[in-house]
């Protein structure tokens, strides 16, 4: 049923759905490491117990989240071998050894600690529990660091030479490793985690304050999110504008696809807000525009000149409509995080941040939106690095396994199958616990304690022992 | 048979350490998720999953180092073998992500609970199965010409990657069942140690069928066993499985909580031994050698410093997560 289609077309299609869907766990889990380790820290400092229920509350959430990631993530590390063995060959001395220094410092590191993190805390005590937190948040982090330095060697890079038989030789891992865009990605990306992570708590901390303006823990978690939202979401934007002056230094096609320039510009180029790129006629049809605005935006000049794709080779074109829209999706739903961010900075400084009602419906709406603005940023710069693996030094279409399309297909509908599944299933456990408010005496992810029975919300713990009493 | 410590060489044989210390670890899991069809459902289904839900995560880590290791040491490698074993290893990813995610989502559904059991169950198997038939089929060779995978999509589909399959499943049950002798009580102790004696003897057998049959797929293995003077070595491994065997059943009638565990790993620690006999210095035979699919020595060199200084602390860790779980697990959690 597939042989219709183009293999490296279909494992192209693999790769960005198994990756996607891989992405959206470590972009939540980033940030909930480290919001859980600031929660406890705050429960040791203070002694209010709050924070300890809230940790709990979140703790629950976390050992889903982080299941499904490392579970989506072994895929990854095998999908490079399947179906991109030429790239596996030929840039695996340089990528392969990256990953394997995020195996061995992060990925040993957050599965290690995890288990005391989550099962451990009447076991090892506090302090040492917290240690545990805290390694395993410093591993998200850490694992940033390697996948994304490898992810921008793909996108610039450097410090390397090719040998006869074709394979990137290291020559200078200091150069490789902090390749020219890499310091700019790690920042937007954790920033990103942390901007989505935020939203969620914030969404959460909304949904329970609307039903019950007096919840301790929905305010406490309320308030720490949109603080969180409020410095993190300027930052963001200026590091996102860094991130694309250095995109145009480096991959001056990229922009020309995010921007949808298609003619150049010798003095000043327009700011398309809408419109729809044509990419076979080659030209912006229907378009919006602000003038010189974009060259005022990128070269801080109103009649700086930009180029446009008709002094690229249409060989090297990527998909054009596909950045310029995921591109818009990114910047549009950062704009509404800035406008949450002065909304509730307004409320905060008026004292009615647990008042204002739509304040709250509007935090509840923007819950989901870290997701979506993380996952077509993530189109925008792995879709604009096309039609290369390794930007300008190796095709894509060289880069696949000697592929056969129904194999390819039928995996890919495995792998579809599987993860709306799956995953469908946990993100309705994760949204299930969402929707329990939090309460006094928090349990943790601890196993059918008796403790469960004792809760505010007794409802599930009594369910769940019914369930277990039929079984026993 | 002098082995030049070369990068080459010393990564084969970290490789060959973590792919060894995944079985170890990731061995006793799977097998349990082998063995959750005949535990009866309740305390004794429940007390088997806590009794490695603290460590599951970190044993699977190793099968990351395992793919991410390979890629970056041997990248030649790599490309050819996961091309080759498409299909296998595909199933064996999807089966770990249904069976890694009902650790959690068993205890936050008990309505759907049987549905995660039987995910985990079934998940379990097909992932060790998998696992079994890619080793299997590697033994048997893979078809490459140039720097790529030549053959068919089911070359790896033969009676003998069939037969390393099923092995496979038997071995992983019977650490499953060891390390349930060692980590519980009571009515599923009991269980264990019956199910632990039936495992045993699959697991003699299963040695002998894969041995017997593995000198006959290459000449070359034939010659790695048999040659004069090698053999001394090589009969090493049957003679020391063959005392692995009387300690195993000896321990079992004695009731050993431990002995019966830690011999298994010492039985799998010699089919390991004697899989490298059979391989080594080929990485995909039945031409590519470690030194053909090498990375540059720039990158061996880079990552030998990370895990010189990283494998140790991680053992390290991994050490004190499993002791602060040590001891009898209950079907209650952690108290």
């Amino acid at each position: 049923m597939f042989e219709s289609f183009d293999a490296v077309f279909l494992a192209r299609l693999q790769f960005a759905f198994t990756v996607s869907f891989h992405f959206i766990f470590p972009s939540f889990s980033i940030g909930l490491a480290s919001y859980l380790a600031v929660l406890e820290a705050l429960w040791l400092w203070t002694g209010r117990s709050v924070y300890l229920d809230l940790f709990k509350y979140w703790l629950k959430i976390f050992a889903l989240t982080f299941g499904m990631g490392v579970v989506s993530g072994i895929v990854m590390s095998y999908q490079f071998g399947t179906n991109w063995s030429v790239f596996s060959d030929k840039a695996g001395p340089v990528i392969g050894p990256l990953m394997a220094y995020e195996v061995l410092t992060a990925f040993f590191l957050e599965a290690g600690f995890l288990g005391v993190m989550l099962f451990g805390m009447n076991r090892v005590g506090k302090s040492l529990h917290f240690t545990a937190t805290l390694a395993v948040a410093v591993g998200t982090f850490i694992s940033a660091f390697w996948i994304l330095s490898a992810n921008s060697w793909m996108q610039t890079p450097t410090g390397h030479a090719i040998s006869a038989s074709g394979q990137f030789v290291p020559e200078d891992w200091w150069a490789i490793i902090f390749n020219p865009s890499f310091p700019y990605r790690l920042v937007h990306t954790v920033f990103a985690a942390y901007l989505t992570t935020a939203l969620v708590v914030g969404g959460v901390g909304a949904w329970h304050l609307l039903r019950e303006r007096t919840n301790e823990g929905a305010r406490v978690m309320f308030s720490m999110a949109m603080g969180m939202i409020t410095v993190v979401a300027p930052l963001q934007i200026f590091a996102g504008d860094q991130h694309g002056l250095n995109t145009l230094e480096h991959q001056p096609v990229k922009v020309m696809a995010m921007e949808g320039h298609f003619k150049n510009y010798p003095d000043g180029a327009p700011l398309v807000l809408f419109g729809w790129p044509d990419q076979a006629a080659g030209e912006m049809k229907y378009s919006v525009e602000i003038p010189k605005a974009s060259s005022l935006i990128l070269k801080h000049a109103w009649d700086a000149p930009l180029k446009g794709f008709e002094s690229v080779d249409r060989k090297d074109w990527p998909p054009i409509a596909v950045v310029f829209w995921s591109f818009r999706i990114m910047v549009g739903l950062g704009m509404l995080m800035l406008a949450l961010a002065a909304y509730s900075l307004l409320a905060r400084v008026r004292k009615r941040l647990y008042d204002w009602t739509w304040l709250h419906r509007f935090a509840l709406a923007m819950g989901p939106a870290g997701f979506v603005a993380v996952i077509a940023g993530w189109v925008t710069t792995e879709v604009g690095r096309q039609p290369f693996t390794v930007y300008g030094l190796l095709r894509t279409v060289d880069s696949a396994s000697p592929l056969a399309a129904p194999a390819v297909g039928a995996s890919l509908l495995a792998f579809v199958v599987v993860y709306f599944i799956v995953f469908g299933a946990g993100v309705y456990y994760i949204l299930k616990l969402m929707s329990h408010s939090p309460h006094r005496g928090e349990e943790g992810p601890e196993r059918g304690q008796p403790v469960r029975a004792a809760g505010i919300t007794p409802a599930p713990a009594v369910a769940e022992s019914i369930a277990g009493g039929k079984e026993a | 048979m002098i082995l030049g410590l070369d990068l080459p060489t010393i990564w084969a044989f970290i490789i060959a350490f973590a792919i060894f210390a995944y079985v170890v670890m990731d061995g006793f899991d799977l097998g349990i998720g082998i063995l959750f069809p005949v535990l009866p459902v309740g305390r004794e289904r429940d007390s088997a999953m806590n009794s490695i839900a603290p460590v599951w995560d970190g044993n699977e880590t190793w099968l990351v180092l395992g793919g991410g290791g390979l890629m970056a040491a041997f990248p030649l490698a790599y490309g050819m073998i996961l091309s080759a074993l498409y299909a296998p290893i595909i199933a064996m990813l999807l089966a770990l992500i249904f069976r890694g995610v009902a650790f959690e989502f068993r205890w936050r559904d008990p309505g759907h609970r049987a549905a995660w059991d039987f995910a985990f169950s079934l998940g379990s198997i097909v992932a060790t199965f998998a696992q079994g038939v890619t080793l299997g089929a590697l033994l048997q060779g893979i078809a490459v010409e140039g720097r790529g995978y030549v053959g068919g999509w089911f070359d790896w589909l033969t009676p003998f990657s069939i037969l390393v399959g099923v092995s496979l499943v038997i071995g992983y049950a019977l650490l499953g069942a060891t390390w349930l002798i060692m980590k519980s009580e009571d009515s599923l102790q009991a269980r264990c140690y019956r199910l632990a004696f039936g495992l045993g003897v699959g697991v003699i057998l299963a040695m002998a069928a894969v041995s017997a049959a593995t000198p006959f797929l290459r000449e070359a293995y034939w010659q790695r066993w048999f040659a004069w003077p090698q053999v001394l070595f090589t009969a090493q491994v049957p003679l020391l499985v063959a005392i692995a065997t009387v300690v195993f059943f000896w321990s079992l009638k004695r009731l050993h909580h431990y002995t019966p565990f830690l011999v298994s790993l010492g039985l799998f620690a010699l089919g390991l031994i004697g899989l490298g006999i059979s391989l080594f210095p080929y990485v995909v035979p039945p031409v590519v050698t470690i030194w053909d699919a090498a990375a540059p020595a720039s990158s061996l060199k880079f990552m030998l410093v990370g895990a010189v200084i990283m494998v140790p602390i991680i053992l390290a860790y991994t050490g004190y997560s499993y002791w602060v779980f040590r001891g009898k697990t209950g079907h209650e959690g952690y108290h």
